[in-house]
């Protein structure tokens, strides 16, 4: 098994060291969030410490603004996926930084089906990814349902990745309980390029799993072995099926990934093959089910997670109304639980899947978007943390700004 | 045969905020296609990939709900694309 998985690695690129602590940068800087609600986008302003934060906006009021992403490789472009409660989804595209806004000519659309038959139709873009740096202007999107597109033209006009889209297409067919909905659709989310090779994707999807193309979309492969599925599949491990609702790899070792599922906090290493559950070790009373998960850019065994309540009914709250980020510096052998801050009692907040962050300084700051629509950072790497803004809509999405 | 269109609010961003507009066609069809035309990016917010009006988008055709595109619109009906009373 082992051996397959090395065999349909990338090729011809060394593989990067795995150090338990790269060297550590101090780095500071001014830090915005770029922030997506239920009901518009918003900017959070900090100064150079990471202390006092401005809240800005909102912009696109009334949109349910799913994903706002600065392409880190021009740190101009902006793309903006928006839905409103009555219009069809759409991608608005910034080339200044986001003073002036344009939407997309061809947003993400799936082919007019033949006559005669039902097609599918995007009903929100999801997740937003800047591709590849030797592909400038290329871009890739998940959206609901279940589908992969890119643009070539720095998200101004979008085309469906066909393989991907008949490959998920075909695994439905076959078992369609496996790629079924969420709460909020059939979700394509977490698409990461391998930073060393651009033909090296991951894409998962809620409810789905893990996938991988290694020959720049042309083919994809489950990656989901080790990962369980909820107790009332038949089968406990299947090929997929399985839920990841956030998925990152470690930018101090590519071949590492972390993910937080519908079924507890795994991490993969590559050359193991094998998921390894490591929410395990996360109280009982608190258990190891979440949406988010982050990992440290200068240390691979240094990963976050933000618990919620995932018994009976599903309440998706902080258990006991708690809320508390848990910090494993060992891979996920031992977690330490962190909590300076937060409400010590009834706080029912969670934390959606795109909704918590790191920024690259040293310390590292962390931020967190609740559904309760607050943001909540810590500038001591999660030891502590402040309510920065409240009153907000629900928070969707997060992305970090380095100034 | 020129068709008055009247819009509400929420696609006045794509008529630089003209509460009515024109276009022609002799179908719903056709007259989005004309509107598409005249007004870039509308047709898609209130007509998805598979021609099915959004679900809580209507139109009416001489103030008849229609949700067919293939509906035929007769000379002097005007045609409102409204949101609906729901829609979050």
């Amino acid at each position: 098994m082992t051996q397959r998985v090395r065999k349909g690695m990338p090729k011809g690129k060394p593989r990067a060291k795995a150090t338990k602590k790269a060297s550590r940068v101090t780095k500071a800087g001014r830090v915005d969030l770029l922030l997506g609600t239920v009901k518009g986008a918003f900017t959070l302003k900090g100064d150079a410490g990471r202390r006092t934060w401005k809240l800005e906006g909102p912009h696109f009021l009334g949109c349910e603004c799913n994903h706002w992403v600065l392409d880190w490789r021009d740190r101009r472009t902006m793309l903006l996926a928006a839905v409103t409660g009555h219009l069809g989804p759409t991608v608005y595209r910034s080339t200044d930084g986001g003073k002036k806004w344009t939407e997309a000519t061809k947003p993400p659309a799936f082919p007019k089906a033949p006559e005669g038959q039902t097609g599918p139709a995007v009903s929100r873009t999801f997740y937003l990814a800047p591709g590849h740096e030797s592909q400038p202007g290329v871009w890739w999107a998940g959206t609901v349902p279940h589908a992969l597109f890119r643009s070539e033209g720095g998200g101004a006009n979008w085309e469906p990745v066909h393989t991907f889209n008949r490959y998920i297409a075909g695994l439905k067919e076959k078992n369609a309980m496996y790629l079924s909905e969420t709460p909020g659709g059939a979700i394509t989310h977490s698409i990461i390029i391998d930073p060393r090779d651009a033909g090296h994707m991951y894409v998962s999807l809620s409810t789905g799993g893990t996938f991988e193309t290694t020959n720049g979309t042309k083919s994809w492969r489950a990656l989901n072995e080790g990962v369980s599925v909820v107790d009332f599949f038949p089968d406990p491990f299947p090929e997929y099926g399985q839920d990841p609702h956030c998925v990152v790899m470690s930018k101090a070792n590519p071949d590492r990934l972390y993910q937080q599922n519908h079924c507890g906090v795994y991490r993969l290493d590559r050359a193991l093959a094998k998921w390894e559950r490591i929410g395990k070790q996360l109280p009982p009373k608190v258990g190891d089910i979440g949406f988010p998960v982050v990992t440290h850019p200068r240390d691979q065994d240094t990963v976050w997670v933000f618990p919620m309540d995932g018994t009976a009914v599903w309440p998706r709250t902080s258990p006991g109304g708690k809320p508390a980020i848990f910090r494993s510096s060992n891979g996920g052998r031992t977690w330490t639980r962190l909590a300076k801050g937060f409400p010590a009692n009834q706080g029912w907040f969670t934390v959606f899947r795109q909704a918590m962050k790191s920024d690259t300084q040293d310390p590292l700051g962390l931020y967190v978007g609740t559904t309760s629509g607050e943001i909540w950072t810590s500038r001591d790497e999660g030891e502590s943390w402040k309510m920065a803004a409240a009153h907000m809509p629900r928070i969707l999405s997060i992305e970090v700004v380095e100034r | 045969m020129t068709i008055k269109v009247h819009l509400s609010s929420h696609v006045r961003s794509y008529t630089a905020g003209k509460p009515m507009v024109e276009a022609e066609g002799g179908t719903l069809k056709d007259l989005m296609t004309d509107l598409e035309r005249r007004h870039p990016g509308l047709r898609f917010r209130v007509i998805d990939e598979q021609d099915r009006i959004r679900p809580h988008m209507n139109f009416f055709v001489g103030g008849v709900l229609v949700r067919d595109l293939g509906h035929p619109i007769a000379p002097g009906e005007a045609v409102h694309i409204l949101g609906a009373l729901s829609g979050g």
